[in-house]
């Protein structure tokens, strides 16, 4: 193991998780993406910590760190996830558009008198 | 005396403060009674003044300016500041009485002329603030308060011309005197900003005096060099060109008959109109001294007489006469000091005291003309010789002493205007300008010949319809007695003070004089000319049989007649220019440019942010996927660019 | 803390205490608000005066300081933030008192003149007072920080007076005159953070900053940016369209603050910020600022001649006196100043007046419209001889204030040797006829020949006696009195104005020529 190893492993994450992101179209595995990008991360975090001399407990604490707030936020995620369907009976990522700008309405332009 | 010489123009002031703010709207017959007692109160008090300060200057320099008093008005920098001052000297005193008197007989003229209008107070309030401008204006010791009252005169006029504001016709003449003089005005304003400027000073005593050196250079403007005093003497004489309303912005002038006429006889006698020859008179050494200058002044001068007398023979409105008859008047007046400069480059001072002589006279009879001329309106209820005739038996004092003033303006021994008209003619005689003279003998012919066609139509052959019918008298004592005054000084007032003119109102600070030769043919022929011109109306239009509405109809008349009759088109000229050319073309242009290319750019910013926000905001797709892509694309965008610290 | 310290701070602390009081008053009582509003104004006004009175009294005493330094009087500083050299630092010298006496004039008369606002009435007099408390703090504040802090409180005020009570094209005429306010300020923002930035000395105190000679590259920018800044809100040519587009939506008493105080916050920015610190900068640039300046002199008042608007009218007319303001800064000799200044104080009282009369004539007549009125002198000769006191006072009659102003800024800008200042002079000088003209042609308009008014809606007015249009009322009255007394007061002595204001501007009128 040296920490090239480690870090090809974690930018293969990575980029697993952001070709997800990008092509998923369903919600959840959009958020599975975005934790493998996470971990991707704290792999980066715990590497680091471990082949760097010195300080060897920040990386970790930092990575546990992460680890809790990403297990709250999928904590939140997942229920606003189970709530959307409820409402919509839908979690196609294509369809949730709702935060989107209306382009029918265009701005009536500051025209001069 | 001397001292609290202001007291002349506090009593005016206190009649239209008083009058303006508080007892016009209470009682108008009140307000006319106090404006005549602070005009009265004005006048007495200016003629022992004047007695005292000629007790003072007897013996002495005559011409020499008193001082009577002085303030500074307004601090400019260093040296340079406005005071306000108060000179006696002999035309600034002279005038103060002309002033003083005619304002007092023309108030007193109105409390008859203006007894059923409901606004006469506000009238009295005016003529007050009108007499006190014109005082005002002849003793300014500087030209800055010069031009101060200049403006009040101005305004004062502006608001009494178009006193009946309810009338359309009254209301476009005072807005074309205003805006005429106005024009004028700016020159005289500029005049003023170049002689501070290269003068360092506003007072007559510098202008006149040692600034006429320090202003005798070249200066180049736009290529051409001219002389800066020439320049200085232009800008400052156009002011005196509109409001005397020498040709070509005389046209104001006949207009300006749409005021009520005691407005016009101030206004033609006394003040206004004599202001600017008053301030040719005042910066007379200045003028003089610029090469050439006095030339232009005497060709302006002797060719607006000739003019507004050719006019004159034409008109039909009783009124309009007079005011073309005052045009003449005046440009005799600028003629006159235009005349002082001689062929052989010295100053004749004759000149100018004969100019100062004939404003004195000028102010009596034409004065009385206009009174009278208002009686006949009051009595006819109309302004035209159509509506005259026979009047003589109604208004038997009006009559004669209307005839005693057409006999002085016609210049017809030995009535008041004879006198300094004769002398006039005989400085620009004696000057060399001797087709000058001629031209003026000639344009005393005129005069003659369309003051007595006034005359014979006005007053003889049968009654021509108009409202004024009955028996009887029909003279309203108020507007009579000052008439009858006016009779006096109309006759006598030549004869009297030629020898003070001759020997007193010589201007101060010019050197050189020119012997005077006495010529004694010329006064008798502008006497025949005048009995010449007096002749001839009587055979047009007062003889027995003479057909009066034929005189006055412009049926089978030449392309001369009607193009005299309506004053050489010149008023429909300057609408042109001023309707079409400036307001609707020029105006008109910087108006459309303002909004269709400086506003629009303006409201093509507002709507170019407007669109291009629309623009960015497709972006806001809703897409989650292209959210993270964008930002992706975005860090590793900034990577790229090297501005991230990876 | 001295007696005129405390006067001074009370100047503008004033219009929130009565803010604050005004909060009190139960609703339904719209009166006493008014009443209060007047109140508090009207001792502005007579706090102001006194203080003058006293300034006066000093400044004759003191004279004029020798250097180029700034003495001022009814000094407050407290330190703010001290690590960034921000301070609230006010103080008066004579240009500033006149200008603040201006203010609390046209602030009080501006209350009269709003007698009859219907809705919302407590917040628009609460707002109205802060828009006077801004223009007063712009003129007090010697700290570059709190003058662009009460600059731009101000012209949030104004935005919503004029989007809430405003009439016509309100919304459109309140957001251009906020966005081009707001594009100046920004300027103005860029050059005060430049020259903070460079002085030196971490500080935004304007004595201290006057101290340093910034370096000629720096002036050549920072002074272009700083004086079209400020020169936006005297509506300086292209920037001009915000007035007339403002004034029309905006309700009388703001119209005639706006007009009145706040176009000469731009001037007095001008003057007292950018050719007081960037002497250098200005000498450059003034060549070419002339030829935008000469737009607004001359082609002002010929567009006045063709607009029909009342509102209009006005406002090209004020474009056009602000365009003399801007020829006496840009003139650049003493008496050119001198005469930007009293023409500042001058069009204050002036197109205050103006805009009340209209004000008052709109609200009677329901049209400001030229040519849909005439003959109203016979109904309303209060507001007909206002009208035309202020039409006078506009085209320069002597005796009124608006004389003696330009007479000044012509002699001191034709001393000016450059051909070009001397040509805009001629044509400025000659431009006095144009002013005439659209001053008489109004006039004669709306005032004189028979009566008649069409509102515009079908409903026309033929008979002075069945109209049942009124003359001015008492509170009007009182407000447009006020301000033809300062007029004439102006007009008529104008000495104690101008020395009074040589102590202020001989020391920057050093600066500039050095």
């Amino acid at each position: 193991m040296t920490l090239e190893r480690c870090l090809l492993l974690a930018f293969a994450l990575f980029a697993i998780g952001v070709y997800g992101a990008l092509t998923r179209r369903h919600l959840v595995g959009l958020l599975i993406s975005i934790e493998l990008m996470l971990n991707a991360a704290n792999i980066n975090l715990a590497a680091f910590a471990h082949f760097r001399p010195g300080d060897a407990t920040g990386g970790a604490t930092f990575a546990l760190f992460t680890i809790a707030v990403a297990a709250c936020e999928m904590a939140a995620a997942l229920s606003i996830v189970v709530a959307m369907y409820r409402r919509r009976r839908n979690l196609d990522l294509d369809k949730l558009r709702s935060l989107r700008e209306p382009i029918e309405a265009e701005p009536g332009a500051g025209k001069a008198p | 005396m001397i001292a609290h010489g202001y007291l002349i123009l506090l009593f005016p002031l206190l009649a239209f403060a008083v009058n303006g703010l508080w007892l016009a709207r209470r009682n108008g017959f009140a307000a006319g009674l106090f404006s005549i007692l602070m005009s009265a109160a004005s006048l007495a008090y200016a003629i022992p003044l004047a007695l005292e300060w000629f007790a003072a200057v007897h013996g002495g320099d005559a011409s020499a300016p008193v001082e009577a008093w002085r303030f500074t008005w307004l601090p400019l920098e260093g040296a340079l500041k406005v005071d306000f001052s108060m000179i006696l000297d002999p035309i600034s005193v002279m005038m103060l009485l002309v002033i003083g008197t005619v304002a007092l007989l023309v108030n007193v003229y109105s409390m008859g002329y203006m007894r059923h209008d409901p606004s006469r107070g506000r009238f009295f309030a005016l003529l007050s603030l009108f007499a006190f401008s014109m005082l005002g204006l002849v003793i300014a010791g500087n030209v800055f308060q010069m031009y101060v009252f200049w403006e009040l005169v101005g305004v004062s006029s502006y608001l009494l011309i178009g006193f009946w504001y309810e009338k359309p016709s009254a209301v476009a003449a005072s807005k074309k005197a205003m805006i005429v003089t106005r024009f004028a005005d700016s020159f005289f304003l500029l005049g003023i900003v170049l002689a501070a400027y290269a003068a360092g000073s506003m007072d007559f005593s510098v202008l006149n005096g040692s600034a006429i050196a320090a202003m005798s250079r070249e200066v180049s403007l736009g290529g051409f060099h001219v002389n800066l005093l020439f320049l200085a003497s232009l800008l400052m004489f156009l002011g005196g060109w509109g409001k005397s309303a020498m040709f070509p912005l005389h046209i104001w002038l006949p207009d300006a008959m749409e005021g009520p006429t005691p407005v016009s006889s101030i206004i033609h006698s006394a003040t206004m109109v004599v202001a600017g020859v008053y301030l040719t008179a005042r910066f007379f050494p200045m003028f003089a001294a610029a090469p050439g200058f006095l030339d232009l002044v005497r060709v302006v001068g002797i060719f607006t007489a000739l003019f507004a007398a050719v006019i004159a023979c034409t008109q039909k409105d009783i009124k309009r006469i007079l005011a073309f008859s005052t045009l003449s008047q005046l440009g005799y007046m600028m003629f006159s000091l235009g005349a002082a400069a001689t062929v052989l480059g010295g100053v004749n001072t004759a000149a100018y005291s004969a100019s100062a002589f004939h404003i004195f006279t000028h102010a009596f009879f034409k004065c009385l003309l206009f009174l009278g001329a208002g009686a006949l309106i009051h009595h006819v209820h109309a302004n035209e010789l159509d509506a005259m005739g026979g009047l003589w038996k109604k208004l038997p004092l009006t009559w004669i002493s209307m005839l005693l003033a057409c006999l002085a303006i016609a210049g017809i021994p030995p009535f008041s205007g004879f006198w300094s008209k004769d002398e006039i003619i005989l400085a620009a005689w004696q000057s060399g300008h001797g087709l000058s003279a001629a031209l003026a003998l000639f344009t005393g012919f005129l005069t003659a010949f369309y003051m007595f066609r006034l005359y014979f139509l006005a007053f003889h052959g049968e009654p021509r319809g108009g409202h004024g019918e009955g028996h009887g008298r029909h003279e309203d004592p108020w507007m009579t007695v000052p008439i009858v005054i006016l009779a006096v000084p109309t006759v006598l007032s030549g004869l009297l003070a030629k020898d003070f003119f001759h020997h007193f109102a010589l201007p101060h600070q010019v050197l050189s004089e020119s012997p005077v030769e006495h010529v004694a043919w010329l006064p008798a022929t502008a006497a025949t000319l005048g009995i010449l011109g007096l002749f001839l109306a009587f055979v047009l239009y007062g003889r027995r049989g003479a057909d009066a509405k034929a005189a006055l109809s412009v049926e089978g008349r030449g392309g001369w007649y009607r193009l005299i009759l309506n004053k050489f088109y010149i008023d429909e000229l300057y609408l042109f220019v001023a309707r079409r050319l400036l307001i609707g073309g020029f105006a008109g242009a910087v108006k459309w440019v303002d909004t269709n290319v400086v506003d629009a750019a303006v409201g093509a910013t507002a709507s170019g942010t407007l669109r291009s926000g629309a623009l960015l905001r497709r972006l806001q797709n809703g897409n989650l996927a292209f959210y993270i892509g964008a930002f992706l694309f975005g860090i590793l965008l900034l990577r790229i660019l090297g501005r991230l610290p990876l | 803390m001295n007696l005129d310290s405390l006067l001074l701070t009370l100047v503008w602390t004033l219009p929130f205490a009565v803010v604050g009081l005004s909060l009190l008053i139960p609703k339904g009582n719209e009166l006493w608000v008014k009443r209060l509003h007047a109140l508090g104004s009207g001792l502005g006004v007579l706090i102001a005066a006194w203080l003058t009175y006293r300034l006066y009294g000093r400044l004759m005493v003191d004279g004029a300081p020798m250097g180029a330094d700034l003495r001022l009087y009814a000094v407050t500083r407290i330190d703010w933030l001290p690590s960034l050299g921000i301070s609230f630092f006010t103080g008066v010298d004579g240009l500033s008192m006149l200008l603040v006496l201006l203010t609390a004039i046209i602030v009080f008369t501006g209350v009269l003149a709003s007698w009859n606002t219907g809705t919302q009435v407590k917040e628009f007099f609460a707002l109205l007072q802060l828009l006077g408390a801004g223009v007063f703090g712009v003129f007090i504040s010697f700290d570059l920080f709190t003058f662009f802090l009460f600059y731009e409180m101000e012209a949030v005020a104004m935005y919503l007076l004029i989007g809430v009570w405003g009439s016509g094209r309100r919304e459109y005429g309140a957001m251009k005159l906020t966005l081009t306010l707001m594009l100046g300020s920004a300027l103005v923002l860029v050059g005060i953070l430049a020259l903070w930035a460079s002085s030196g000395l971490g500080t935004f105190d304007l004595t201290q900053l006057a101290t340093v000679r910034f370096s000629p590259g720096l002036q050549a920018w920072v002074f272009p940016v700083l004086f079209v800044g400020f020169a936006v809100s005297a509506a300086l040519f292209p920037f001009h369209t915000w007035s007339p587009d403002g004034h029309s939506a905006a309700p009388t008493a703001v119209s005639m603050l706006a007009a009145g105080v706040m176009m000469k916050l731009g001037a007095y920015g001008a003057l007292r910020v950018a050719m007081y610190l960037c002497p250098e900068g200005a000498r450059q640039w003034f060549p070419v600022l002339l030829y935008l300046i000469s737009f607004n002199v001359v082609l002002g008042a010929f567009i006045a001649i063709r607009h029909k608007d009342l509102k209009f009218i006005t406002a090209y007319s004020s474009i056009s006196h602000l365009g003399l303001v801007l020829l006496g800064l840009a003139a650049g000799t003493y008496l050119g100043v001198k005469g930007a200044s009293l023409q500042m104080i001058s069009h204050g009282f002036l197109t205050g007046l103006f805009f009340a009369v209209i004000g008052m004539i709109y609200s009677r007549t329901h049209t400001r419209l030229v040519d849909t009125q005439s003959g109203l002198m016979k109904v309303m000769p209060f507001l007909g001889v206002a009208f035309v006191i202020a039409g006078f006072t506009g085209l320069g009659l002597p005796g009124l204030s608006g004389f003696v102003a330009e007479a000044t800024i012509f002699i001191g800008a034709f001393q000016n040797p450059d051909p070009q200042v001397r040509i805009l002079t001629v044509l400025a000088v000659l431009g006095i006829t144009t002013t005439a003209v659209y001053v008489v042609r109004t006039a004669n308009f709306i005032l004189h020949g028979p009566f008649r008014v069409d509102d515009g809606h079908g409903h026309v007015m033929e008979k002075p006696e069945t109209s049942g249009l009124t003359d001015a009322s008492g509170v009007e009255k009182l407000a447009l009195t006020l301000l033809i007394a300062c007029i004439l007061g102006m007009g008529l002595f104008p000495g104690w104005i101008s020395r009074m204001l040589d102590t202020s501007l001989l020391p920057m009128f050093r600066a500039l020529s050095r």
